[in-house]
């Protein structure tokens, strides 16, 4: 039986979507991974030196005490990006093979998930270190128990899956728990670090992780069983729907219209809703940027940088995937009474406005002085001017269908063509380089003064930029339309 | 209304799927196209709506050649697929949406929406379903709806009586045959269903490996001439 499930496994992954790509994507996706996996290693390796010589603590205690937060963040970022084993059970229902057989195979499946292997880049060195270090045979009996947890991490996930219910308040509480021990008003990591310290200094402390990993295994497994039908466990979630008409939107005409539609994609479907999310993220990057906390980003090309990214997180993050959120339904824009002027218009209204509302929200950074303020209006100006209309350029070369309803955005094959990574270079490098240029001719505002004026000057020859556009839309329209349909 | 001329559709090994060297629609018509699977019924219909690149020749809709001018789009309506709806509106939504871009507001959108109650069967108005929780059948049934919105003159429905309930079907036959009764009214409708479409279209071309291989008025005979002509 597990031959045939091997089988099936091994053309999912080699026909999914993310394979079936160019040749550069693959080249670019090989060296991510290998990217993270060296990062991991050297993570490994270098935080027990890191720790001993530089910080001058005990490693081990060190790492003790932190992993509960580890722990919760590689729990978040899973809920976000784990992808559910569901999707392909469907098919196997009808089939005679034991139900049993099933569910242990598809839990089988997320064992070998990448979330789970991550990690060994990580224990495993550090490990190995520890034992070169003297620390004796305890360290594999510590690997194992850590090893155990990272597995019920894995379970919890499957068990929590898409529950904002339970997921959220565990946030709470966990954010709660952190700022308690920032602000020195309690320390839940006195409680926990002993336990972890536990697995290596005791010979059975590590088969309590084990035993908590085997249970969570089997109360996965009877939930699965028990949800092995369309109507329950397999069932499409589907949120009620409420009509709502935003009718504020009316007066802005056809533009109403299409910004109605838009708000709703938004709030109703989990991917944007995450590039959303994400765009918010942007506006506290600047953080890094403007308190000087990283050295490489303490000079003038790179605060321009920062200014870019806290105005146009939304510009970006949402722009690039132009026209594909309305890949699923694309073929009914393109014979609906819509002319590409109007729809791609609305579009750049949308990022435009977000874009202002970013900027109005980070006039906190008014704390850190006004030149970091204007970095960030100049910033705004550039990305209104400019580079919502590259975003749009771009997007005529975007082939990439969006599963709007699939959430998790991990996996799923980005939009990447040579031709977008040569308009993505002026999004950021040229007001980094007009900005340098003005900075090191004259001074700060000179340079602020530069970019600005890109700004206006696009925003200026603006009709001239979307008849550009929409002539490349056109060109571009019966490949886009077929490249959609694949999907669908 | 619909004038084509010479038009084929060539796919890149050379296999051509349609290949119409002339196909005059008049005004008023209601227009059936019958065909096996693959007889190029939905090729013929995407490129009525530009939404595929011709090989050669061209489509002329009311005048407006459709492949280099967007005119046509304001007095054409058409239903295909499911990717005609948008999945995360409602019913509602999406009526008011395609009523927006037609010029309808929202009254009369509702008034055209009241007079086809019937149709939906109370399970679509209201439903607090989303479009892509809906079943296919309702999915079709709201698709049809809005292509009748802000009274196009030109209707496309590709396979309209797929997936529909029995009773679904002899309403739907209703709708189109009141549609047809309009002179002003051209619609065009694909089946794989000969009865249903003789029943509700005054003339019949049947496709073939993308080649017209009958093109009849309706009268008592066409079903018979049909069937012979599809038979095993």
């Amino acid at each position: 039986m597990f031959k045939h499930f091997i089988k099936l496994e091994w053309k999912s992954f080699f026909r999914s979507a993310s394979f079936a790509t160019n040749l550069a994507l693959k080249i670019i996706m090989g060296f991510m991974a290998i990217y993270f996996m060296v990062i991991f290693i050297a993570g490994g390796i270098g935080v027990f030196f890191l720790l001993k010589e530089e910080a001058h603590m005990e490693p081990l205690a060190t790492v003790n005490k932190f992993l509960i937060y580890y722990l919760v963040a590689d729990l978040v970022i899973r809920y976000f990006f784990q992808q559910m084993p569901v999707t392909n059970i469907k098919p196997l229902l009808t089939l005679p093979i034991k139900k049993n057989t099933i569910v242990h195979y598809t839990l089988g499946k997320t064992i070998i998930s990448f979330f789970n292997i991550l990690h060994a880049f990580f224990f495993i060195p550090f490990t190995i270190v520890l034992l070169l270090q003297g620390y004796g045979f305890n360290a594999v009996l510590w690997l194992l128990g850590v090893w155990a947890l990272i597995y019920v991490n894995n379970f919890i996930t499957v068990l929590i899956n898409n529950k904002n219910s339970v997921f959220y308040p565990l946030l709470i509480v966990v954010a709660g728990l952190g700022a308690a021990q920032y602000y020195k008003l309690f320390d839940v990591t006195l409680y926990t670090q002993p336990f972890f310290y536990g697995m290596y200094s005791t010979l059975y402390l590590f088969l309590l992780a084990l035993m908590l990993a085997a249970v969570l295994y089997y109360f996965t497994f009877v939930y699965f069983k028990n949800n092995l039908n369309l109507d329950t466990g397999l069932a499409k979630k589907s949120d009620e729907a409420k009509t709502e008409n935003f009718t504020w939107l009316n007066q802005f005409g056809t533009l109403g219209t299409f910004l109605k539609n838009d708000i709703k994609m938004i709030k109703r479907n989990k991917r944007p809703r995450g590039t959303l999310i994400a765009s918010g993220v942007f506006i506290f990057y600047g953080l890094l940027f403007f308190t000087n906390s990283i050295e490489a980003y303490n000079n003038p090309a790179m605060q321009v940088f920062g200014g870019i990214f806290v105005s146009g997180g939304f510009l970006l993050n949402f722009g690039q995937f132009v026209p594909s959120w309305d890949s699923a339904y694309y073929q009914l824009m393109m014979s609906q009474n819509i002319s590409y002027r109007e729809y791609l218009s609305s579009k750049w209204w949308l990022m435009v406005i977000a874009t202002v509302i970013s900027t109005v929200i980070a006039s906190f950074y008014l704390y850190f002085g006004w030149k970091i303020y204007l970095l960030i209006v100049v910033g705004a100006i550039y990305n209104i001017g400019v580079n919502s209309h590259l975003v749009l350029l771009g997007g005529a070369y975007n082939k990439t269908a969006i599963d709007l309803t699939a959430g998790k955005a991990f996996g799923q094959k980005q939009a990447f063509s040579f031709k977008n990574v040569l308009i993505a270079v002026p999004k950021i490098l040229v007001p980094m380089l007009l900005y340098a240029l003005g900075y090191f001719i004259y001074n700060a505002e000179f340079g602020c003064l530069l970019v600005g004026l890109a700004g206006v000057l696009g925003f200026a020859f603006r009709n001239k930029m979307f008849t550009i556009i929409e002539k490349v839309y056109k060109t571009e329209k019966y490949a886009t339309i077929a490249a959609y349909k694949q999907k669908n | 209304m619909i004038q084509v001329t010479n038009l084929t559709k060539r796919y890149n090994a050379g296999t051509v799927v349609l290949n119409m060297p002339n196909l005059e629609i008049p005004k008023g018509q209601s227009f059936g196209l019958v065909g096996n699977n693959g007889a190029g019924k939905t090729t013929f219909f995407s490129l009525l709506l530009d939404l595929i690149q011709h090989s050669t020749g061209y489509i002329k809709n009311n005048e407006v050649q459709v492949n280099t001018s967007e005119a046509w789009k304001p007095f054409t309506a058409a239903f295909i697929d499911e990717s005609f709806l948008i999945g995360y509106l409602t019913a509602e939504e999406y009526f008011y949406f395609i009523g927006d871009l037609r010029g309808q507001n929202k009254a009369d959108v509702d008034a055209m929406l009241s007079k086809h109650h019937e149709f939906f069967n109370g399970e679509i108005l209201n439903s607090k379903k989303y479009l892509r929780d809906l079943s296919k059948g309702n999915m079709k049934k709201v698709g049809i709806i809005a292509t009748l919105i802000g009274n196009p003159e030109v209707i496309i429905l590709d396979e309209p009586f797929a997936n529909l309930d029995p009773t679904t079907v002899n309403r739907l036959k209703k709708i189109i045959k009141e549609l047809a009764e309009d002179p002003k009214v051209t619609i065009l409708v694909s089946s794989h269903d000969l009865v249903h479409t003789v029943e509700v279209c005054d003339r019949i071309v049947a496709l073939h490996l993308g080649e017209v291989v009958k093109d009849i008025q309706t009268s008592p005979e066409t079903l018979k001439e049909l069937e012979a002509f599809f038979a095993v």
